[in-house]
């Protein structure tokens, strides 16, 4: 019943039919000679920190010490936070500046119209700036600051060149200069630390990752409970299918 | 004053079925409906269209009861609609299941209908005397896509905007009336508050109204007529001289009741598997750059609409020539608009004996496969910001979607077809 009868219902295996597969395999090929690849900055891959809570922790501290001074997270409530092993107690003593209740949201203090003075653009609410920007591009541009004097903040940035917003993380990662070295037609850029920070470069990455890890966690707060949900899901699924196939098969005994 | 209405059934049935054709409606669609054996597996995707149909209708009830279609700006500096999308996301119960339900819906539901469409074509579904079931379809595929057009500004992200006025700006191309014609839809002279709101209210209730009549229209012209199969032969010219039923066919339930459980199962697998596992569907069911919030200030590097009306989109593009002192945008609207409504005249296009592709000469078969693989590439074009090599290959392509149709009248009547059998094969 369900098959098709195979002699015939699709391609043949005739002369006209070989022209067609070289024709379709050429039509198929076309998009890989037509299209040329569209550059960007490099971007480095961030680790994934989904499963880690300790990081996460220690990521939504970096947020709430360093990025929300200037950026609101105004779809995300505190106490969202026990999501990521936290009771309501450390998130108030701990991550709670300048809001009151832990189901707040968290909202940044500073002034829209300030912050726009200030850095000549409002500074973006970062609630799914993870599931826009992708964590990887998050990752790169947070490690691709250096000093650059023809700047208003002083800083700019490689993966996005002339950015608003000044180094924050500066005192841990340090000072980086860009270095651009002629390779014939071809520039290369490389960052190169002058001043060490607090914290040793490979401490400076975990510390970003975590950050980023935390981002992400934010941009979707049920995405580890939707994958949960999903396997069970799944599996109920696969059994509905089953049994709707037994059923069909016994319904069907009798019709040839 | 009529004699009274002579019904078999008895009790509270009874008393319903003479004021109302309960079990005459329930027998004459469901119970009494004969369909040919013979259907396959591309016979799932009516019935699971009808369900995508449900769950947009039931998710889209729960999500307007969170939704705010407002575009100012909250006190955070972000617009009240993409706010509430979030706070359905985060702080309604099960909210972030209904909307991801809804975003994998849309998807599913031009998965499922292109495929449904494409079965039409394999086995001319369309044919007399199904031309009006064709019709009606061409029609639920038009207003889906108006449809899902209108959905896909409420999230009030960047590809919503600027989606939105790309596609609206392309009605101000229409000769005299076209300026205010896009005036009128967008009721602004720029994708605004008022946009938002007018079109949250087509999608909710207008465009879904005539979407549910055309269904209802779709599947009553069905069961006039009886349904195809991939025989492409007609069950009724062989009816069972006793009972007058037809040989070949056997009841709509329960035995295609219980076989599209079989689809819905398997259906509802694979629709979990991404509405949990990857409910962005790759950044193609949601574009990452959805999750900008709406700013007319800042326009995108690169606007692409979502996957479905890629290729639609791609032939809009390939028209780069200005004719008869209309500019190229014009014809690229008509090459747009022509591409959908060219296929309710499949009907007449096709002259070929034998309906079904099994017994389809090879000449049909190469086209339908050209068409096909054209389909496909103006769809993975559509995505891609243009370049001249990307027009040359969408301008090819486009050409052949349109002789797909357009030299049918000729290659389906020169097609050596086979022999067309009394019987359904199996």
């Amino acid at each position: 019943m369900q098959a098709r009868t195979g002699k015939g219902d699709w391609i043949m295996d005739s002369k006209i039919m070989k022209f067609a597969k070289a024709l379709l395999c050429a039509l198929a090929l076309v998009p890989m000679v037509a299209f040329a690849n569209e550059g960007g900055p490099h971007l480095d891959s961030a680790p994934d920190r989904s499963k880690d809570q300790l990081a996460l922790q220690h990521g939504a501290k970096i947020f709430v010490n360093y990025c929300l001074n200037c950026h609101g997270a105004s779809s995300m409530r505190y106490n969202r936070l026990k999501d990521i092993g936290l009771t309501e107690e450390q998130i108030k003593d701990n991550l709670m500046f300048t809001a009151d209740k832990v189901g707040d949201l968290m909202q940044t203090a500073i002034r829209r119209d300030d912050a726009k003075k200030w850095f000549g653009a409002a500074p973006p609410d970062l609630s799914v700036i993870e599931r826009s920007r992708g964590a990887d591009w998050l990752y790169t541009y947070l490690r691709s600051f250096y000093r650059d004097d023809t700047r208003p903040t002083g800083w700019n940035n490689v993966v996005f060149p002339n950015v608003g917003m000044p180094h924050i993380l500066w005192e841990l990662q340090g000072e980086n200069v860009l270095h651009v070295e002629k390779k014939g037609e071809e520039q290369h850029q490389s960052l190169v630390l002058a001043k060490p920070g607090k914290l040793k470069p490979a401490e400076y990455d975990a510390t970003v990752a975590d950050l980023v890890g935390f981002l992400k966690f934010m941009g979707e707060p049920a995405a580890e409970s939707r994958k949960t949900i999903g396997v069970f899901m799944l599996i109920a699924m696969a059994i509905l299918s089953v049994l709707a196939y037994l059923l069909k098969k016994n319904y069907w005994k009798d019709i040839h | 004053m009529a004699a009274e209405k002579q019904v078999t059934t008895t009790g509270i049935l009874g008393w319903i079925d003479e004021r109302f054709p309960l079990t005459s409606s329930y027998k004459a669609h469901l119970s009494e409906y004969y369909a040919p054996k013979n259907f396959n597996f591309w016979y799932f995707f009516g019935s699971l269209a009808l369900l995508v149909l449900v769950i947009q209708i039931v998710t889209g009830i729960f999500l307007t009861m969170h939704y705010k279609p407002d575009a100012n700006l909250n006190l955070a500096g972000v617009p009240v609609a993409f706010a509430s999308v979030e706070y359905i996301m985060r702080d309604v119960p099960g909210g972030w299941i209904i909307r991801y339900m809804h975003s994998t819906g849309a998807s599913s539901f031009f998965i499922v209908v292109y495929l449904h469409m494409f079965r039409g074509l394999l086995y001319g579904s369309y044919r007399k005397p199904r031309e009006l079931i064709w019709i009606f379809g061409t029609l639920i595929f038009l207003a889906l896509m108006a449809e899902a057009f209108m959905g896909y500004l409420l999230p009030w992200g960047q590809m919503s905007y600027w989606g939105a006025q790309v596609i609206v700006n392309l009605f101000s191309a229409i000769p005299v009336i076209g300026p205010d014609l896009s005036l009128l839809i967008r009721g602004d002279y720029v994708i605004s508050d008022a946009t938002l709101n007018r079109f949250f209210s087509f999608h909710v209730i207008a465009v879904p109204l005539v979407l549910l009549g055309l269904v209802v229209a779709h599947i009553i012209a069905l069961h006039e007529v009886g349904s195809n199969n991939p025989d492409g032969i007609e069950i009724k010219k062989n009816k069972d001289p006793a009972t007058g039923l037809p040989l070949d066919g056997i009841p709509f339930h329960p035995y295609y009741s219980v076989k599209d459980m079989v689809g819905v199962g398997v259906f509802l697998f694979v629709f979990c598997a991404i509405l949990f596992f990857a409910p962005e569907g790759g950044g193609y069911f949601i574009e990452a750059n959805n999750f900008f919030p709406a700013d007319p200030m800042v326009t995108p590097p690169h606007i692409a609409p979502v996957w479905y009306f890629t290729p639609f989109y791609s032939i809009l593009r390939a028209v780069t020539y200005p004719l008869f002192g209309l500019d190229a945008k014009f014809w690229g609207v008509v090459a747009m608009g022509a591409a959908v409504v060219i296929i309710a005249f499949l009907p007449w296009l096709d002259k070929s004996p034998a309906k079904s592709i099994r017994y389809r000469g090879p000449i049909y078969k190469i086209w339908l496969a050209v068409f096909v693989v054209s389909f496909i590439i103006l769809g993975y074009l559509g995505v891609l910001p243009p370049t001249p090599g990307r027009t040359l290959v969408s301008q090819i392509c486009a050409l052949l979607y349109f002789g797909f149709f357009l030299l049918m009248p000729w290659y389906s009547k020169v097609d050596k077809c086979k022999p067309v059998p009394e019987r359904v094969t199996g």
